[in-house]
């Protein structure tokens, strides 16, 4: 796998790091334990197309959107994903 | 057939012609007592526990492909019980005891070589993590050693104890770990299963589950026809999520994928399964001379069964800080085996919210040793409708209770596990 970031071009994958599934939003801070539960634990485990964040860290140091197949490892898109890391901790 | 020293001088002084199959290929009836889907070796496993432990023998065992021919055929060998954790530490420990009495059991060699496991730690923090850990064992009934450098010299000259960054100071031994040979698990459980009178069914693919007006789980649509059961048991790790959706259920798991390798044959250099404490590889060495060894899973969702260059390249430097001759054996062969990566790093053996189907998955890289204990703790999960005593915290809903059994206390993000 290689990955064309939006910002550096064409890079090895070992220039990324994985944070996983992009659909999960964090829910609000009033949403009750079952919406926490959700968000934390379970997973669609998607095989097939998937939307998934990345992270540049061997490189421009961003946060990527990328649409990925998880049968075939063929990424269909890379996009900037500009406040992703701070949406995750909930700054 | 039963096999023995006898039966084996027979069918030599007659060619090897003679010998039949050592289980029946069934073709599916139209109930059963219980249904286990997954024909990998804890699939396997669980029926032969239903038969013989439980008396509960109207069993099929559906297998998409062949027996074996998923995690069970992509597995490193590798048998231990050295965890730390409540609910871990005797649950491995069980697995490992039925290890110790497989062959008897199943009248069948199953190739286990207890040859011993030792983690190498290379800094004072890690020795006392180490000891630690060995303390845990010991007060559970369970074998480990401490060894200085001295004794790990001893054992193992070849190392390379002039690695400055990385010196090896000593290892935590477990003498009962080992290996055992792979396909035999399977197909000794396969023989003995078969015996008690266990349908095994190869290329029957579940695509559904027939449920009745309650919603309970009274069967499978498979790739061979729709089959009656009263209970169903899911044993299907690295496909879970997708054969729970078909019930509707999401699970706290996501699939990655884990590489392993194996080199060209060299002559007898490993005498145990050695792990470097400093990065991630572990290895042993095959009885037909190849080095058998790993790392890492590679961090993202897959379902690919292969992986990529950046964990090779790690697994390889780790093989190389510890036996820097290997650098010149040429790689034979490397595969990538799906993970049911769970979202604390533990199996799940435990109903489901659907009625009449039962969930054993999230065994993330560590399924193999598992395979007689979790066959037995979920023969008697589906036979008695309660948890095992052993598998008491490998519960469903110990996420929404925060009851996790976090080894490497890293949090919800399997890929960290």
């Amino acid at each position: 796998m290689r990955i064309v970031c939006p910002f550096c071009g064409e890079r090895e994958l070992g220039e990324f790091t994985y944070l996983g599934d992009a659909k999960p939003q964090r829910p609000a801070a009033d949403a009750g334990e079952d919406a926490v539960y959700d968000y934390v634990y379970l997973r669609d485990n998607v095989a097939g197309v998937m939307s998934e964040h990345w992270y540049h860290g061997g490189g421009c140091r961003s946060w990527l959107k990328i649409t990925r197949n998880t049968l075939t490892h063929e990424i269909s898109s890379v996009e900037p994903a500009a406040g992703v890391g701070a949406a995750k901790v909930g700054v | 057939m039963k096999y023995s020293i006898f039966s084996l001088a027979r069918a030599a002084l007659s060619g090897h012609k003679n010998w039949q199959r050592t289980w029946r290929d069934a073709t599916p009836k139209d109930r059963y007592d219980v249904v286990i889907i997954g024909g990998g070796g804890h699939g396997l496993a669980t029926a032969w526990f239903l038969a013989s432990e439980h008396g509960i023998r109207n069993v099929a065992v559906l297998e998409k492909g062949w027996i074996g021919s998923g995690n069970a055929g992509r597995n490193t060998t590798i048998i231990r019980s050295n965890y730390g954790l409540p609910g871990n530490t005797a649950f491995y420990e069980l697995s490992m005891k039925l290890w110790e009495r497989m062959e008897q059991d199943l009248n069948y060699n199953t190739m286990v070589s207890q040859r011993g496991v030792i983690n190498l730690y290379h800094s004072d923090a890690q020795r006392d993590a180490y000891a630690r850990r060995g303390n845990t064992m010991r007060i559970n009934g369970i074998d480990a050693e401490l060894l200085d450098l001295a004794a790990v010299k001893k054992m193992m000259p070849f190392l390379n104890f002039a690695n400055a960054r990385f010196p090896v100071q000593g290892g935590l031994l477990q003498r009962r770990g080992g290996t055992a040979r792979h396909d035999a698990v399977v197909w000794g459980y396969a023989h003995a299963a078969s015996a008690l009178g266990v349908d095994i069914i190869q290329n029957c693919e579940v695509s559904g589950f027939v449920r009745d007006a309650n919603g309970k789980v009274t069967g499978v649509e498979t790739s061979r026809g729709r089959i009656g059961a009263s209970k169903v048991g899911m044993a299907v790790a690295g496909s879970s999520s997708r054969v729970a959706s078909m019930a509707g259920l999401r699970l706290p798991i996501e699939s990655h994928v884990l590489q392993a390798f194996v080199s060209e044959a060299i002559k007898p250099l490993l005498p145990n399964v050695m792990t470097f404490g400093a990065g991630h590889f572990y290895v042993s060495q095959s009885d037909k001379g190849g080095l058998v060894f790993g790392g890492d899973i590679d961090g993202y969702n897959s379902y690919a069964q292969r992986g990529n260059m950046p964990v090779m390249e790690d697994v390889c430097e780790g093989g190389m800080a510890l036996m820097p001759m290997i650098g010149r054996v040429r790689l034979l062969r490397q595969w990538g085996g799906v993970m049911d990566m769970s979202m604390d790093g533990t199996p799940i053996i435990d109903k489901t919210p659907v009625d009449g189907l039962y969930l054993n998955a999230g065994w993330c890289y560590g399924g193999f040793k598992a395979t007689p204990g979790s066959g037995f703790v979920f023969a008697h999960l589906l036979a008695r409708d309660e948890s095992h005593e052993e598998a008491a915290r490998f519960r469903l809903d110990r996420f929404r209770r925060g009851a996790i059994i976090d080894e490497k206390g890293v949090g919800a993000q399997p890929n960290l596990h």
